[in-house]
């Protein structure tokens, strides 16, 4: 795996985002300000408080995180299937001295700046809200590079089984959505049954939550550390799966 | 000196047997066309040269080095591809689709430029630089596929039916260009369903049926043989 290479393919996805930006940047923009302004004015109304926040403040930090997730997945399912199966593009740049692996690091690398760049969007318009007084929220930026790093990873192993790209619809409804629910972001997961609450222990989501939570009314701790180091397992864990499955997918 | 080794390439599509055992060596400086009915493996022949198809057995040699994983990047820096298929950049322009191929080569920015305007204008598609590539016509799209395959200079070219959907004098326009890219010592494979073309362009061709070369031979040489031109030859070598 050569990183110079792998950043080619990466640039080739960012002369493309560049010329197209405009007619996508709002559609990813607006879903999750409607999440946060529909439910944080709407429900809010109803909710007194959270562990001492507003549900406003509640559900800020969760959105920043889902909004990178959700940026990640569909750059890495949707944007990814296009690109190898229809347009060929990965068959252009198997013609170039470019590798297989580093195709897949550079859509991987692509989807995570993406998570980025819509996250730190996000994270922008909470500011502007007056909802973080603490600049360690800046710390955030380091963690939607991991949330891409991870979201973008699991979309691409989805990227790799669907036999068609409507079988996506089993990947957003049947394990992005309740991961996107049941993470925290709405509703503080303690007061779950138990067997729920062991169960997302395993949401990558869930922790990725917590510590935005954290960075945005406390500032870096003892529990952003611990968090992250289920992280970095989950990450190391799942990252070769994408690099062996689309290999077996497409290589003849 | 041999641009090309195959020694027994063998493919396998799932059950289907796409090339079986294929023997071939093509000389530097020479260019050496593939012939044969749709389906016949000539495709997936051209894509074992440059690894894009791992061989389910056999070898090849490529540019004097054994194919192999640690030197294809290597080895593909010095080969040019125009596919078959369609796989130009829908979202970029006809510059772009040139400059960020270019980049995959790690060509330097200025130097991409000044060779994507020369080969732009050499085939007429300089006025279309800044055209979206999907407002081409379909031969005008196969010119620009096959300037991007020279982009990088190669030593080895790879031309997968260069010629299909160009008009008579679009086509004659790229045989011109396939001859002074040969006399410049360049390394010529070559696929097409036109015996003229193949006539005209080769050295050597291959005869392929069903995934088998059924023999190698220069066109004059296969022509006395069999008595007539190479469409001749061809409908003798490739009955059912
Ligand atoms: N990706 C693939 N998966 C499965 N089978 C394939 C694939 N590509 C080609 N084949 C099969 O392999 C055989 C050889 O195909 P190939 O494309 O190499 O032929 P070709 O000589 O280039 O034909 P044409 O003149 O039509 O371009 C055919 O039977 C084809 O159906
Ligand atoms: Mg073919």
């Amino acid at each position: 795996m050569n990183f110079k290479r792998a950043l080619r393919v990466w640039q080739r996805n960012a002369t493309v985002y560049k010329k197209l930006y405009r007619s996508s940047i709002a559609l990813n923009f607006f879903e999750p300000m409607f999440y946060f302004l529909a439910l944080g004015i709407g429900l809010g109304g109803f909710i007194k408080e959270i562990n001492g926040l507003t549900y406003l403040q509640f559900i800020a930090p969760g959105i920043v995180m889902s909004s990178a997730m959700y940026a990640a997945c569909y750059e890495c399912t949707y944007g990814t299937y296009v690109r190898m199966e229809y347009q060929k593009t990965f068959d252009a740049i198997l013609a170039t001295p470019i590798l297989f692996e580093e195709v897949i690091m550079g859509e991987l690398l692509w989807g995570t700046t993406k998570s980025l760049i819509y996250g730190t969007i996000i994270l922008i318009v909470m500011l502007f809200f007056g909802l973080v007084n603490n600049f360690e929220v800046l710390l955030l930026l380091f963690y939607l590079i991991f949330c891409g790093l991870i979201f973008s990873s699991l979309s691409l192993i989805a990227t790799a089984l669907v036999p068609g790209i409507e079988s996506f619809n089993y990947f957003y409804t049947l394990f992005l959505t309740p991961l996107f629910l049941f993470s925290g972001i709405f509703f503080p997961l303690e007061e779950m049954p138990s067997l729920l609450k062991s169960v997302f222990q395993f949401n990558p989501l869930f922790h990725l939550v917590n510590i935005s939570r954290t960075l945005f009314y406390v500032g870096i701790n003892g529990f952003v550390l611990y968090e992250s180091i289920y992280l970095i397992l989950f990450l190391l864990f799942i990252m070769p799966l994408p690099f062996l499955l689309l290999k077996r997918r497409y290589l003849l | 000196m041999y641009a090309v080794v195959g020694k027994s390439l063998t493919k396998y599509y799932k059950n289907l047997k796409a090339l079986d055992s294929v023997t071939f060596s093509i000389s530097a400086g020479e260019c050496f066309g593939f012939l044969g009915a749709n389906g016949a493996g000539k495709t997936t022949l051209m894509s074992m040269i440059y690894g894009f198809i791992m061989p389910t057995s056999g070898e090849i040699e490529v540019l004097g080095k054994k194919l192999q994983k640690s030197n294809l990047p290597e080895i593909k820096a010095k080969i040019g591809v125009v596919p078959q298929d369609n796989n130009l950049d829908p979202d970029l322009s006809v510059l772009e689709n040139l400059l960020v191929y270019s980049r995959y080569f790690d060509i330097r920015k200025k130097d991409a430029f000044n060779r994507a305007k020369n080969l732009l204008k050499f085939v007429g598609l300089y006025e279309w630089s800044n055209a979206n590539v999907r407002k081409l016509s379909g031969g005008m799209k196969r010119k620009l596929i096959f300037i991007r395959g020279l982009i990088n200079d190669p030593d080895l070219l790879i031309l997968d039916e260069p010629t299909t959907g160009l008009d008579p004098r679009s086509r004659k326009q790229i045989w011109n260009l396939i001859e002074s890219l040969k006399h410049s010592g360049k390394t010529i494979i070559l696929t097409t369903h036109y015996m003229e073309e193949a006539e005209k362009l080769c050295d050597k061709i291959a005869m392929m049926n069903k995934g088998k070369i059924l023999l190698i031979d220069t066109p004059e040489n296969l022509s006395i043989k069999f008595g007539g031109n190479l469409e001749k030859v061809y409908f003798e070598m490739t009955e059912d």
